[in-house]
């Protein structure tokens, strides 16, 4: 079908701003590749079914619309976690600001230096993971991202290495429009957890390529900047093999505009799977999950669970599928999405779906909306706590669930202070 | 200490008026025990009294220690020394029992401007009382009511009761939903509260709770209005003969 020519021009204007970067054959081909996917996808509308509920306009035009760096006193997320830094400035890894990219049972690189190389293992993944996920539904701004992410880590994990690695992105620039791409290769029997936090750019494109190999495991736990302007659209691919764990967590809170997609393929048999998310959102805030799960063997097992807190007019939003393919028996899903709406001007837009041809599987899903419980809150202000603590205690065993997903105690502690923190800036 | 003088409330979103003239006077340490057929209003006024949102007063007033309760947020009335034990203890999972009370307890301490309560404190005092109403430890820890059984519930609205130290405590039907053992627990948890200053206003179904916790004063109220009050016979009274004998009596 030929691309409404509406399309093709913003497609055409977006394109006309960028420079596809330098680099060996093979990354060449890959970033070729895309910008001609992208010709014929073209870049997402408002009337593109994917972006019912989100407007792509801001994350598509050429033009960045500006933001300005969060101003705060507080500690760094992470900052207490032994952990191997790699610092981005507005969207340009800092060698200075970063650790030493040495550690044991890893192996850290540049991603311009790997495009560099003429045979680099980068290339079995690069775009590739990316290029798989854009069946059975286009992701755009994903393949913009190969063809012209100038930045990023290629990482390969061989062993189980002593600390995380830690991505992290500082925002400066006020228009500053990052485009980063990693590429993750969790070797069999190979362990790590990644953390990312910052918002990166006033407008940041990430993709992530993930593979695991059999029995390997991925942890990743990430903190979206609390910049009030800055926009985001994200993009994990990943593969898994057989006996592998994914575990994704991510906080967002704050955020003009955050699209957060996540493509995730159970090739190998009993792989285990968990994607979880929690959105704070108040005011000027739109924050879109899209999770697409696909089953392709047998006794996969995979999680979703998405919890929204919305306040003053904010807007929170789920897509989210768990595709079932003909012989992956066995296969369990279950994908939750709830929202906690802390007055009437919120809104909460949810679009679960389940899609399966095997036979002997078990797969449920829910969905819910709902306000503060007012016998709860009655209850807990008749034994005298405020009605604001009572607010904040209850918002935060409306989040206990999702924050759980994470597996590292001191994690999951510095992650619950940052919702404290956010809960504690009301008034 | 509690003074309710012609108390008149409708539901806020019906014109039904359930309170149509309320008087009572609970003096300080006294036990008061309310009865009365289904409807009549019982639990209402233990609701209006502790801020419940739902009702409109429409006329009279409450006042404990001289303070307007009606005119106070919930929560203050809680910190003024209110307590009100739940007919139906509601259940919020994800909030453990034990950061609800500590919250509860130090929300209470500060807005009177008394230091707050250290963890070791807390936990030293709500060990100690805790155990004398048979509550286990993993019962504190588990979120609020949750999965626990109707007698656990009351337990713990008893073991609230215990930790906040309230003035003026009502217990709305309690009892309900207890077998003997348990309501034994229960009236012991509230008899040893009585200090000859803290007062009680029970509100019960049964003249068999009033067996444990002697009442000094009985009253009877139907259709919004206490219609006869009277010492512990009263009770026994209905007991026997049920309520239409005294609701003809008053007509």
């Amino acid at each position: 079908m030929a691309l409404a020519k509406t399309k093709q021009d913003a497609t055409q204007e977006r394109l006309a701003t960028l420079t596809l970067p330098d680099g060996a054959a093979w990354a060449t081909a890959a970033r070729a590749d895309a910008v001609a996917r992208l010709r014929q996808a073209g870049l997402p509308g408002r009337r593109d079914e994917y972006w019912k509920y989100t407007d792509p306009a801001s994350l598509v035009q050429a033009d960045v619309v500006p933001a300005a760096p969060y101003q705060t006193d507080e500690a760094p997320v992470f900052g207490q976690i032994d952990r191997l830094r790699i610092v981005f400035r507005d969207g340009v890894f800092d060698a200075e600001e970063s650790d030493d990219l040495a550690l044991e049972g890893i192996e850290i690189e540049r991603l311009s230096d790997a495009t560099q190389m003429d045979i680099h293992w980068a290339k079995n993944l690069y775009g590739v993971l990316e290029k798989r996920g854009q069946d059975p539904v286009a992701r755009p701004l994903a393949t913009l991202n190969t063809g012209f992410a100038t930045d990023g880590v290629v990482i390969r994990v061989t062993g189980r290495p002593s600390k995380p690695v830690s991505l992290v992105y500082l925002h400066r620039k006020e228009t500053s429009d990052a485009i980063l791409h990693h590429i993750i290769h969790v070797e069999e029997g190979a362990a790590l957890t990644l953390l990312e936090n910052g918002p990166a750019a006033a407008r940041f494109s990430k993709v992530l390529e993930v593979e695991v190999a059999d029995r390997g495991a991925f942890h990743h736990i990430r903190a979206q900047g609390r910049d009030h302007e800055r926009r985001a659209v994200t993009h994990i691919f990943a593969r898994l093999g057989d006996e592998s764990l994914f575990k994704s967590f991510t906080l967002t809170a704050n955020g003009v505009m955050t699209r957060n997609e996540v493509v995730l393929e159970l090739a190998g048999q009993n792989g285990v799977a968990h994607v979880a998310g929690a959105a704070l959102g108040d005011g000027a805030f739109h924050h879109d999950d899209t999770v697409f799960i696909t089953h392709d063997a047998v006794g996969g097992e995979s999680r979703q669970v998405f919890k929204k807190v919305l306040r003053n007019g904010a807007t929170g939003v789920f897509q989210g599928k768990i595709l079932v393919k003909p012989g992956a028996q066995k296969t369990d899903g279950y994908q939750i999405s709830q929202s906690l709406m802390l007055d009437d001007d919120s809104q909460f837009l949810a679009k679960p779906e389940l899609e399966i041809y095997a036979d002997d599987v078990a797969c449920s899903h829910g969905s819910t909306s709902g306000e503060i419980d007012d016998d709860a809150m009655f209850y807990l202000r008749s034994r005298g706590v405020p009605q604001g603590a009572a607010q904040d205690l209850l918002t935060r065993a409306f989040l206990a669930e999702v924050i759980e997903e994470i597996d590292d105690p001191e994690i999951a502690e510095d992650i619950q202070s940052r919702l404290e923190s956010w809960l504690q800036r009301r008034g | 200490m509690l003074e309710i003088k012609d108390l008149h409330v409708k539901l806020a979103d019906e014109d039904k008026q359930i309170l149509k003239g309320v008087n009572l006077s609970v003096g300080d340490g006294q036990v008061h025990a309310i009865m009365g057929p289904n409807g009549s209003g019982k639990s209402t006024m233990s609701y209006v009294l502790s801020g419940k949102s739902g009702y409109v007063v429409t006329g009279g007033s409450a006042l404990m220690d001289g303070s307007d309760l009606l005119g106070m947020e919930p929560e203050d009335r809680a910190a003024a020394g209110l307590f009100l034990a739940f007919q139906y203890p509601v259940e919020i999972p994800g909030v453990g029992n034990m950061t609800f009370l500590r919250t509860a307890v130090n929300s209470q301490r500060k807005k009177r401007g008394e230091p707050e309560l250290s963890a070791a404190e807390f936990l030293k005092e709500i060990r100690e009382k805790a155990k004398s109403l048979k509550i286990d430890a993993d019962m504190l820890k588990r979120p609020v009511n949750v999965g626990f059984s109707g007698g656990e519930k009351k337990r713990n609205e008893i073991l609230q009761m215990a930790m906040l130290a309230p003035k003026m405590c009502v217990l709305d039907e309690t009892d309900s939903g207890l077998d003997v053992d348990a309501m034994k627990l229960v009236a012991e948890g509230v008899n040893s509260l009585r200090d000859g200053k803290r007062s009680f206003l029970v509100i019960t179904h049964y003249q068999r709770l009033l067996d444990h916790i002697k009442p000094d004063v009985v009253h009877i109220m139907a259709n919004g209005r206490i219609v006869k009050s009277g010492g512990p016979d009263l009770a026994l009274e209905v007991e026997q003969n049920g309520y239409a004998d005294i609701l003809k009596e008053v007509a």
